[in-house]
């Protein structure tokens, strides 16, 4: 896996616009749209030098903010015009935006400073994720969907069909047998990866049968499937003793 | 020790998950509510004044042992893990859930002033957020608010125990 440069540090053009405003010490209620708009251009500019994605969302504020310096262009209302005479600041919207985000903003601030369960605190007994800590399973690992493992199957399956050979006397053998013997060994060494589950079986039933017997387990929430990236390596590990 | 002080005391130290007055009186079912109460901050203080490595603590309308906040260094060491941190994005989503719940995605997506689908999607995957049902409004977008397990893992007893938006609007005139 190639590293990839992170740099997140706006959570959103409103959290730019913020910040803008702050380092430029503007008052909040009399924002210098020109300015602030040159700026917040200048940065989309940088952001898409870096390579960063940049969301439409924030193209969506640009047009806001020049619809809005375009608005301020226009020469003030005639005073004659008694029903405009209270006509909105054009900013007026932007700024209740950013008002209400600014909130938010601090309220996640102060959620995130509480002490958190499993961050700060913990609680008595094993959670899952020192569960998964135990058995070498990372946080980063997801958890399999059934499609996932359908698709890893069939990788193997059909990589198996190409040394197929004629055989008859195939030994008999049960999905049942096939699910206890999985549970076996994994009650014994508690997590194994696919691959080993199969061993050295390359014969088509016993793939079939094994990949039966996981689909059941799953069903059954006896078993965990982890991945932890895609056609990584797929291990299975015991739900029990949750 | 007062017996009955015990049996609430050993209630809580069994039971996995909050425990709350309605469920002790399930077993004490000859004891007033008040009285139970009473024991449980009598336990609390207890816990506190010992200033030992856990405090009992009321969280998600229950309550529970709780190891104390200023460990959290050693306890990450034997839990050999790094902690599971949440992006800001994802926080961020989760505050204007909690305040405005329940709150339908377009709500949340024009304050944040981004689309939060995928912060939204992990705060549903971890149960912090739950769907709370529909609006009725053309389109019957889905409503959502946040669970048991937010006040758990935030160490609130209730919602109510956030700051409230007035309260958070005034901190931000005074700065």
């Amino acid at each position: 896996m190639g590293y990839e440069v992170k740099l997140d540090i706006f959570e959103g053009p409103l959290d730019l616009l913020l910040y803008l405003i702050k380092k430029n010490e503007i008052d909040i209620y009399d924002i210098p749209i020109a300015l602030i708009t040159e700026q917040y251009l200048e940065h989309l500019e940088m952001m898409r030098y870096l390579n960063l994605d940049v969301a439409g969302e924030y193209l969506l504020l640009a047009s806001t903010l020049i619809h809005i310096k375009s608005k301020m262009l226009l020469p003030a209302q005639e005073e004659g015009d008694e029903e405009n005479e209270e006509e909105e600041d054009p900013r007026a919207e932007l700024v209740k935006q950013l008002l209400d985000y600014q909130i938010f903003k601090d309220a996640a601030m102060q959620l995130e400073q509480r002490p958190l369960l499993e961050r700060d605190i913990f609680i008595r007994g094993h959670s899952v994720e020192q569960q998964d800590a135990e058995t070498g399973i990372n946080e980063t690992d997801m958890e399999l969907s059934v499609f996932e493992l359908v698709e890893a199957f069939y990788r193997i399956f059909s990589a198996a069909g190409q040394k197929e050979l004629m055989e008859i006397d195939v030994e008999k053998m049960s999905l049942t047998d096939r699910i206890n013997e999985i549970m076996e060994r994994l009650s014994e060494k508690k997590k194994l990866t696919f691959a080993e589950l199969l061993g050295d079986y390359s014969d088509r039933r016993m793939i079939l049968y094994t990949f039966l017997a996981l689909l059941e387990l799953m069903k059954l929430r006896m078993i965990r499937v982890y991945q932890a990236s895609s056609f990584g390596v797929i291990r299975v590990v015991l739900a029990a003793e949750i | 020790m007062e017996e009955t002080k015990a049996i609430i005391e050993a209630i809580i130290f069994a039971s996995e998950a909050p425990i709350s007055v309605d469920k002790i009186r399930e077993v004490l079912s000859n004891v007033e509510k008040t009285e139970i109460a009473r024991h449980l901050q009598d336990l609390v203080a207890e816990y506190e004044n010992r200033w030992g490595g856990f405090l009992l603590q009321e969280v998600a309308g229950g309550f529970q042992f709780r190891t104390r906040p200023d460990l959290s260094s050693w306890m990450t060491k034997l839990m050999r893990g790094k902690p599971a941190m949440m992006s800001h994005a994802a926080m961020e989503t989760l505050a204007v859930i909690a305040y405005k719940q329940p709150v339908v995605k377009s709500e949340v997506d024009r304050i944040r002033g981004v689309d939060v689908g995928s912060s939204l999607k992990s705060l549903l995957e971890k149960k912090l957020v739950r769907i709370m049902g529909r609006k009725d409004v053309p389109g019957k977008p889905i409503m959502y608010g946040t669970t048991k397990k937010f006040l758990e893992v935030f160490n609130l007893k209730d919602l109510s125990e956030l700051p409230t938006l007035k309260e958070l609007k005034d901190l931000q005139e005074g700065t």
